[in-house]
């Protein structure tokens, strides 16, 4: 339930500082059969009362990422190197006790799973309350007055009954929900939602969608919201990055990524997908093949081996990793294709099958 | 095919008669499944003396027929029914009370010796490709399990079955000898597909067949299956929640609610033209690729959450989450029956007020107050 009028959206204006500025990101992880590279080499950066999507397939490090940004990766295993910057504040090597300060009180996370997210032993009130008097010193009495407070705003019923609830005892929307009440308890600047309605109906997913935006509202908040459905990401965000072997394949604006794709991956997922606002179409277009493992990624472009137009650029795509280039107003895209034939094969060949 | 009239194309079901003029028994052979007034209950024992006490009414009296070459979705929110009648027509659970008819033969009720029999006939595709596939077997051994269980021994023997199987759901056939963990999810579904067709089943009931893949991968088990419907002349009943795919391979929809359905018709009938308003808001509410329609879509947004199916509403089940709902709503329940005339025939509606809003491919529905 948007209102057009309020809502200023497009490109991100380059004068405001983003709030979340994340710089050359590696997130590699040393197994027994070599090394994982999660995330090779991700940027991207969130202002203030905006929201990034994050779109990509499973293994193609999006909740890496995520974790990254919330530190919740575990020293030992995971080698991090790069630059993420959460209000000019460094987070790659920080003090762990820093950022888990910051953690809870400027970033907070909604994870995908909120039944196993949540503390089956305790009361959904009991899991705020700890939330929020770990950063702030107040009573009891506050702090669970404010759980109810957060839970009503949310938008559950009777929430001076629910608070002594136990996560059991909620449907998987309102624990969703609770999760929401217990992430924004802090008033979080940052608010990453890793996959945040994939586990709910879709009347739910709605209802905590609607819920996202209204707060976001509210909060003037940023937040990052990562899925794997293209129709998720099209109702919330302003700025859409297309993930793929741990690496950018397109990054723009939403309007720019839904009527002008140029990545050729980009294209096989709108391809793929059945369109609910179009005619029903005979075929889907799937990509072929599947996606690859991140401990041999495919040299070159990591997509060439499932890409249709790899032979119209020759061996390029075999040998050059493409980096993630402007081709104008801020539409970046990793792809060896000029930017003007990849307009032209979206324009002549792509985009009138699709739709 | 063992019955004379067939008519396996009859996809659109444009021109079918209404159910009623279908059940008449010159039309039997059109019905591949039939359905009547199905129910399941799951009683809640409690006490020492383990009493039933109340029951979870998962199914509560459902009808529908499935024609012969068709694909017939149910569609629903978690919760409605839909996994549990998809086990009640595969007789993987006992129905507690209706009638199910394959092939004109009553199987309601028929013993576990009985009904092996007719699972050649009725096979199912299960949602998880994790969990559905014995870890500790080889492809082959999965695949060749029906011929196993049935004892049957195709032309060529069984490991050339096999392979030819795995050759047809895009697999190669030197995969015989490996093992689950050694696939992808996308290549695992494909390996229950080729042991869902190793019968040569006539019924495929494929319950979330794509809902744990990547999208990439979906499309192209999607594909797969519809190029197997018109290959081996196959039916499928498709249990699914993702509104977007079920529109592009159903020809029939029936949408659930708590345990009944509510609607139900052809395709484009129910997505262009919904009736029932627990339809109306689930489409409205299904997320659309298309930034610039972002801000003139208008949501219904839905109310709370959906009541529980051990206890739940008297008379019309959705009343207490409508918005037209009236007194009626509450005390009398409305009957699943048939709507408008011509083209339409065969749209089936349970509701006292039905709707009447084309949403030209569910884009613009009546805003409605919260």
């Amino acid at each position: 339930m948007t209102t057009p009028t309020v809502e200023t959206r497009g490109v991100p204006a380059p004068a405001g500082v983003p709030y979340l500025d994340v710089q050359d990101l590696q997130v590699h992880f040393t197994t027994d059969d070599g090394v994982v590279k999660s995330v090779d080499g991700l940027s991207f950066h969130v202002e203030r009362g905006k929201t990034l999507g994050i779109v990509g397939e499973s293994g193609s490090g999006k909740s890496v990422t995520s974790m990254a940004v919330m530190g919740l990766h575990t020293a030992s295993n995971a080698h991090i190197s790069g630059s993420i910057k959460l209000d000019g504040e460094e987070l790659v090597g920080a003090d762990q006790e820093e950022v888990r300060h910051l953690r809870g009180k400027k970033m907070a996370m909604i994870f995908q799973d909120p039944l196993s997210s949540m503390h089956p032993f305790y009361t959904v009130g009991k899991q705020i309350i700890e939330a929020y008097q770990i950063h702030n010193k107040v009573s009891k009495k506050a702090a669970r007055a404010h759980a109810i407070d957060m839970l009503d705003r949310v938008g559950i019923p009777e929430p001076s009954q629910r608070v002594d609830a136990y996560p059991h005892q909620f449907s998987g929307g309102m624990r969703q929900r609770a999760m929401i009440a217990m992430s924004l308890s802090c008033d979080p600047e940052l608010l990453i939602a890793d996959e945040p309605t994939t586990a709910l109906d879709v009347t739910v997913q709605a209802q905590i969608l609607d819920l996202l935006r209204d707060l976001q509202k509210e909060f003037n908040s940023s937040i990052v919201i990562i899925t794997h459905d293209l129709g998720v990401v099209a109702e919330v965000a302003d700025d859409i990055m297309v993930m793929y072997a741990g690496r950018a394949a397109e990054y723009g604006s939403a309007e720019q990524l839904f009527n002008n794709p140029e990545h050729p991956y980009t294209w096989g997922l709108l391809g793929s997908m059945p369109r609910f606002d179009k005619a029903p179409t005979a075929r889907l277009l799937p990509i072929k093949g599947t996606p690859p493992s991140l401990i041999r990624v495919p040299a070159g472009c990591a997509f060439n081996p499932r890409c249709d137009f790899q032979e119209r650029v020759g061996s390029a795509c075999l040998v050059d990793r493409p980096d993630l280039i402007d081709g104008g107003d801020e539409h970046f895209v990793a792809c060896h294709i000029p930017t003007a034939e990849r307009q032209k094969i979206w324009a002549q060949e792509i985009s009138p099958r699709i739709s | 095919m063992t019955t004379p009239e067939t008519e396996p194309n009859d996809v659109t079901g444009a021109t079918a008669p209404a159910r009623h003029a279908a059940r008449t028994p010159d039309r039997v052979s059109e019905n591949l499944l039939e359905v009547e007034d199905l129910v399941k209950h799951f009683p809640i024992k409690a006490g020492f003396l383990k009493k039933s006490t109340s029951a979870v009414q998962a199914v509560d009296g459902v009808n529908f027929d499935v024609r012969r070459g068709e694909t017939f979705s149910i569609v629903g929110e978690s919760g409605c029914g839909k996994s549990t009648t998809a086990r009640l027509i595969t007789r993987l659970l006992e129905p507690t009370g209706g009638k199910v008819t394959f092939e004109g033969n009553d199987i309601t009720h028929l013993s576990d010796e009985k009904m092996r029999p007719m699972r050649r006939d009725i096979q199912m595709i299960f949602q998880d490709p994790y969990s559905s596939l014995n870890p500790r077997h080889t492809v082959g051994k999965i695949v060749s399990a029906p011929f196993v269980l049935q004892d049957v021994t195709p032309e060529g023997g069984r490991k050339k079955a096999v392979q030819a199987l795995l050759e047809t759901v895009g697999l190669s056939p030197e995969h015989y000898n490996r093992y689950p963990h050694e696939f992808s999810g996308g290549q695992r579904q494909r390996i229950g597909i080729a042991r869902t067709l190793a019968l040569k089943p006539k019924l495929i009931v494929a319950d979330e067949p794509v809902s744990a893949l990547d999208v990439s991968i979906q499309a192209q088990v999607v594909n797969l299956l519809e190029d197997l419907q018109e290959e081996l002349d196959l039916t499928y009943v498709m249990i699914a929640h993702d509104l977007s795919v079920v529109r592009h391979v159903s020809d029939r929809v029936a949408v659930m609610y708590l345990g009944k359905i509510v609607e139900i018709g052809d395709r484009d009938d129910l997505y262009d033209r919904p009736r029932h308003p627990y339809t109306v808001a689930m489409l409205s509410a299904v997320p659309v690729p298309d930034t610039s329609r972002r801000h003139q879509r208008e949501r219904i947004r839905l109310e709370g959450d959906v009541p529980s199916p051990i206890n739940p509403p008297p008379a019309c089940r959705f009343h207490t989450r409508c918005w037209k709902a009236q007194e009626i709503c509450k005390t009398e329940e409305p009957l699943l029956l048939q709507i408008g005339t011509g083209p339409t025939s065969g749209h089936m509606v349970a509701c006292h007020f039905p709707e009447d809003v084309r949403v030209p491919s569910a884009v613009q529905v009546s805003p409605v107050d919260r």
